[in-house]
């Protein structure tokens, strides 16, 4: 059941500076809300731990898509719909978009931000794969300045990342280099929408002459964290697809996932379904099915 | 922006409901769709989870399809709310009302109004929509007695007949 | 208006309108004032004797309206058909949702702290959780043996048939729980006024089994005690017998504060402590003669009631009736219990228990095919139930249902054969495999056996003082079209329009008791007295001479007016009398079950990706024999809803149990279909005319949650070859089965073959 409303203050100081200047006045004391498609979740079944709540929806700064010559900066407040829709993102970044058509139903993209699947940081986050798989960099703000991270060490533990307490994420970097590369994502939920992932699937690679120059293979939902599989990679860079390297990589993928029993799943499955996955991109990247 | 920087306490907050300029005394962390029920009486939105899921308590933040369940009643200030009392006079609504009335698409009633919300939310987007983007865009409402197919042919009808006018 | 121009024709819903516009009125739209929220304090515990209960602190608890059982004016049970099960626990629990303690307060947002603060001490007893561990009798937790029920059907003498047989066929199947997941949750309003008089207004399928509860409940007599359904937001059988504990509950709390009090469950809540589709067990034994002719067969069908009686004899009593399905059995020997678990009461869920007993059956008569080598249309072809020949309870066939003719429609529509033929040539190999798969059933309308006898229900029609004619009846609309149907049966009756009918709120203050809305009863049964009730209406006003033969709405109108000038309020009642043909002898489970059946053969096509082992229906074909249709396109609705709910039942919705209790009960985590998760669904209907019912129509309601089940598991085996028998089938069972090697295992072996 529902707590108290009034058990909890929430407040809306509007703009960036004056979000970023009360979380520093109690670092930690505050828990930002965006779209609160996760926040009012725990919310509703009375399991929000957190009493005093900033929100930061629709903040003017949080809430835009910045190209430049060589990335597009991603405002964290940017919702599922915002990357849907947005030209060069569906262009250069395809995975995205694609990840953001699986996150729940049209009214949960509309409020869903991709600031807030990065510091929700379930292991399940729809979008994480890709920003594994594209080595996306993070903008984080505080008032003392901002600092740039790379994305793929952000996570540190299940539900853990390197954001200090009193820490935004402001923007979402990508490096428009990607014009070469072919892409592959799935997600393998409980039903086709409005679903929770049992495993899923974000990988780009490049092809030369019949060689994979290179690869990157990142998974949900099968670790504590989202999950690069260097190893497999690591198996797959300089060869030539064959059936031999394919059932290599499916065992290897297989392997190298952490995967725990859930009322959503079972570890086994989402070991083997992972393993499939890989096998299924390699298949289609040399199969030529997959285009840029 | 806010009028409540003691946010525990209940507070006025003025809401544009329907084309409406409306104050109203709540806790900012009550829901919106609370706020349109109890304080309003706007009782054609409806709760089905609570959660997010069902998309029963759809409405129209800025035009926008959102799940008034997942939206504290202070992020809705000075948005333009629309909910299914307020779309009644729409024309492209009323189409809409129609064609489900006719092929089915309402049994017991409970999903309609959110369903009705979501269905003219894709139609304003994508006046056209294909049987498949009809499916997509209706998924985040849960209708558990029609098994949708009469809603998405209603759907289909009621766009078919906004560009056959 | 000539007659035969409102039967089947799809006119729009009554309350239509105000359902599209947001104005139709469910429970929680309504508010009383002065009005308090009421909240359910629960075990927690799956069995144990209650020590004491401590207030914790923190909390100004004389705030609170406070009811335990103490309070209870009346006798502590919910009345239904024992009085096993309380209202409020009184010393000892027996699963853990068991409601213990009510409170009640202004403030809705204070609830969730107060439930919370409440704590409950118990001595912990031992619980069993399976069907298995129940029947093992290691502890008694019901009655001397665990058993709410046993039925035995026997036709012929099955002991003789083995040494005959060809072959003799054994599996077992097995199905899950089931959650309505009605989008409205459970809610009741509860108001005493100033004579003590105590009104409920709910979200419910039948006031007066709330009406009989509340009644005992209170130690209140019928006229002091009223139950108005408001606009109920689906049921599906889940609002058949738990509305009685909200209402009691909340009726609880109103008299102990002196105020009115609302009780709407949230999602979770709702999820977790009311009924569900009974789990059960089917096992088959059978004896079959080389040409494919089932020559007997013994069936042993077990269902997990959970913690009290409630409704489980009669989905027994369903299950059992329907477990040999639409097949002629020269022997065959049905053993049916229901059994006691320490989880929150199984209870009623569109089907009844025929879901489940069917899904054994048509799952074995693939396996009976494939042991034969038999294709699946041939197998049941063979063996079919012929018009005159006898069922399972010796009730002879009497409708000139043709189900060889339904076959061969089926197998048609849904280009079966070309589609098998074509799956076999180009499975091999690839990573998405492809099946097709039948299944043949019935469903049995009305209540089983003496059911509607023992009712007697009471339908009729009142003309207001304007002269407008409504219905009276208790029959409840969720969704079905209720309403609709039954001012298009009234209207038809009466020589009217479909517009010049109206339809009383069912309050039990005005209404009769047409009986509960269950059993796809309510066209078959209700409509029919409506009819005679229509008859006595018109024989009134033209015996009196202000009607003539024919006559215009307003001719109608201004009669009706006349007569109520001269004689009072026009109202006609008519009661169910028995057709003198249908007996059933309850004692022995022999003669007429059901006074009609529908019948009906569905195909289902599938694909299984062998990437992510998930099963998705490509095509559905839904053809059924349902007598007539009186309005095509609610009928159609139907057949579309229950489909969808069939396949999530298949495929999607596993409530998943820890010590009796449910661990997703939240719509993110117990999965029902999307819009994006359903085929398209192709939905025929064969009329043939049935004497029992309005205008020949006969129940369709249930019928549609019968076939998806078998359908789509023969698919998934067609397209594999690996059978699997139970559901719900997700692909962590696909993927487990296949890697275990079980395929081969499986195929070597499908089935005992003997004797």
């Amino acid at each position: 059941m529902r707590a108290h409303p009034g058990d909890y203050e929430l407040v809306a100081p509007g703009t960036l500076p004056a979000v970023l200047s009360l979380l520093a006045q109690e670092p930690g004391g505050w828990l930002p809300i965006a779209g609160g498609t996760d926040v009012m979740v725990q919310y509703a079944a009375g399991e929000l731990p957190a009493r005093k709540l900033v929100s930061i929806w629709n903040l003017p700064e949080l809430r835009r898509i910045e190209v430049l010559p060589n990335e597009i900066q991603i405002g964290a407040g940017c919702t599922y719909t915002d990357l849907r829709e947005h030209e060069v993102v569906s262009r250069e970044f395809a995975l995205l978009p694609i990840a953001a058509s699986w996150t729940g139903g049209i009214a949960n993209q509309n409020r869903g931000t991709i600031g807030g699947n990065i510091v929700n940081a379930s292991p399940a986050g729809d979008s994480l794969p890709a920003l594994m798989a594209y080595e996306a960099e993070l903008i984080l703000v505080s008032i003392r300045g901002e600092r740039r991270v790379p994305y793929t060490s952000f996570h540190i533990d299940y539900r853990k990342t390197r954001l200090a307490p009193a820490e935004l994420v402001r923007a979402v970097c990508l490096e428009r280099r990607f014009s070469e590369y072919q892409g592959y994502a799935r997600k393998v939920g409980p039903r086709r929408a409005q679903a929770i992932s049992k495993v899923c699937l974000a990988a780009l690679a490049r092809l030369g002459d019949g060689v994979v120059e290179d690869i990157r293979i990142a998974m949900g939902s099968v670790a504590p964290v989202p999950l690069r599989l260097r190893e497999t990679e690591r198996i797959v860079r300089g060869q030539r697809i064959d059936p031999p390297l394919v059932q290599l990589a499916r065992r290897t993928a297989a392997a190298e996932t952490r995967p725990i029993d859930d009322i959503r799943s079972t570890a086994r499955y989402r070991a083997a379904v992972g393993g499939n996955l890989v096998a299924e991109f390699l298949g289609r990247l040399s199969a030529g099915k997959i285009k840029g | 922006m806010s009028d409540c920087p003691q946010g525990r306490s209940k507070c006025e907050m003025a809401l544009r409901v329907n084309g409406e300029r409306i104050v109203v005394r709540a806790y900012p962390m009550d829901r919106l769709l609370d706020v349109l029920r109890g304080e309003l009486g706007l009782t054609g939105t409806k709760e089905g989870c609570g959660e997010g899921e069902c998309g029963a308590c759809s409405v129209l933040l800025d035009g926008t399809l959102v799940n008034s369940c997942l939206i504290p009643v202070l992020q809705a200030q000075d948005a333009e709310i629309r909910t299914i009392e307020g779309l009644r006079s729409d024309s492209r609504f009323q189409e809409l009302q129609e064609a489900f009335l006719e092929l089915g698409a309402a049994q017991c009633g409970i999903c309609t109004p959110g369903m009705l919300l979501a269905a003219f939310h894709l139609l304003t987007k994508k006046p056209q929509p294909t049987i498949e983007e009809i499916r997509e865009g209706l998924a985040g409402n849960l209708c558990r007695c029609t098994g949708y197919q009469q809603i998405v042919e209603a759907v289909a009808e009621a766009a078919w007949r906004g560009t056959a006018v | 208006m000539k007659n035969g121009d409102i039967i089947g024709t799809p006119v729009s819903r009554k309350e239509g309108r105000s359902k599209i516009t947001g104005q139709a009125r469910y429970v929680d739209d309504m508010a009383l004032p002065g009005m308090l929220y009421g909240a359910t304090v629960r075990s927690g515990i799956p069995r144990g004797k209650i020590n004491r209960i401590t207030f914790g602190p923190g909390i100004d608890w004389h705030e609170f309206a406070i009811v335990t059982a103490r309070d209870i004016p009346g006798k502590n049970c919910i009345s239904l058909i024992e009085d096993d099960q309380p209202c409020l626990a009184d010393g000892t629990v027996n699963h853990p949702e068991e409601p213990i303690l009510l409170l009640a307060h202004r403030d809705r947002g204070l609830l969730s702290q107060a439930v919370r603060a409440v704590s409950v001490e118990y001595d912990p007893l031992p619980a069993i959780f399976t069907l298995e561990e129940s029947e093992r009798l290691s502890e008694i937790i019901w009655g001397s043996d665990n058993t709410f029920k046993t039925i035995l059907i026997e036709k012929g003498d099955v002991d003789r048939v083995w040494e005959q047989a060809d072959h003799i066929v054994e599996g077992e199947y097995r199905t899950g729980a089931q959650e309505q997941l009605y989008i409205e949750t459970q809610g009741a309003i509860a108001a005493f006024d100033t004579d003590g008089r105590l009104t409920v207004w709910g979200s419910l399928q039948c006031p007066y089994y709330v009406h009989h509860a509340l009644k005992k409940l209170c130690g209140m007599p019928a006229d002091q005690v009223r139950v108005v359904q408001m606009e109920t937001g689906g049921a599906f059988g889940g609002k058949e017998e738990y509305p009685s504990m909200i209402a009691a509950h909340a009726a609880l709390l109103a008299l102990k504060s002196g105020k009115p009090v609302k009780i709407i469950y949230d999602r979770m809540e709702d999820m977790a402590a009311t009924t569900k589709r009974h789990p059960s067990r089917t096992r088959h034994r059978t004896a079959v003669a080389k040409d494919g002719k089932i020559l007997g067969g013994e069936i042993e069908f077990t269902i997990d009631g959970g913690a009290y009686e409630t409704l489980s004899p009669v989905v027994l009593s369903r299950g059992a009736i329907h477990a040999a399905g639409p097949y002629y059995w020269p022997s065959v020997r049905v053993r049916a219990k229901a059994v006691a678990t320490n989880a929150p009461p199984h209870g009623a869920f569109r089907g009844f228990g025929a879901p489940q007993s069917l899904f054994g059956l048509e799952r074995h008569m693939d396996r009976i095919a494939e042991v034969l080598g038999l294709s699946p249309i041939e197998i049941r072809r063979r063996n079919f139930l012929q018009p005159g020949q006898t069922m399972t309870t010796g009730q002879r066939v009497e409708e000139e249902i043709d189900l060889g003719k339904l076959l061969d429609k089926a197998v048609e529509l849904s280009d079966y054969q070309a589609k098998k033929q074509k799956f076999t040539g180009e499975n091999q190999g690839q990573d998405c495999r492809k099946g097709i798969g039948i299944a043949a059933f019935l469903h049995g309308a009305g209540f089983t056996g003496a059911g509607e006898r023992h009712l007697g229900s009471v339908a009729g029609l009142e003309v207001t003082a304007e002269g407008t004619p409504r219905v009276l009846v208790s029959s409840t609309e969720f969704g079905q079209g209720t309403e609709t149907v039954l001012c298009q049966i009234a209207a038809e009756a009466l020589g009217l329009k479909y517009e010049d009918v109206g339809f009383a709120q069912p309050d039990t203050a005005v209404v009769p008791n047409s009986g509960p809305t269950v059993a796809s009863r309510t066209v078959m049964v209700v409509g029919r007295l409506l009819e005679w009730a229509a008859r006595d209406i018109r024989r009134k006003l033209t015996s009196c001479g202000l009607l003539g033969e024919g006559y215009s709405p307003e001719e109608f109108r201004t009669a009706c007016r006349a007569y109520a000038a001269e004689h009072g309020p026009l109202r006609s009642l008519a009661q169910y009398q028995p057709p003198d043909d249908l007996v059933w002898d309850e004692e022995n489970y022999r003669g007429a079950a059901y006074a009609a059946y529908a019948w009906a053969v569905y195909v289902a096509q599938v694909t299984v990706d062998l990437a992510t082992y998930s099963v998705s229906v490509d095509d559905f074909v839904a053809l059924q024999e349902v007598g007539r249709v009186v309005n095509p396109v609610l009928a159609k609705g139907q057949i579309l809803g229950g489909v969808a709910q069939a396949i999530g039942f298949t495929l999607f919705e596993k409530v998943i149990w820890e010590k009796g209790r449910m661990q997703n009960s939240q719509m993110t985590n117990y999965i029902m279909p999307t819009s994006a998760d359903l085929p398209p669904i192709r939905v025929y209907f064969e009329e043939l005319a049935n004497d029992y019912g309005a205008h020949g129509a006969k129940g369709i309601g249930e019928l549609p949650m019968d076939g998806p089940a078998p359908a789509i598991l023969n698919a998934v085996q067609d397209a594999l070859g690996v059978p699997f028998d139970s559901i719900p089938l997700l692909p962590e069972d696909i993927s487990e089965a296949l890697s275990a090697g079980a395929a081969k295992r499986s195929l070597t072996s499908p089935a005992k073959v003997g004797p």
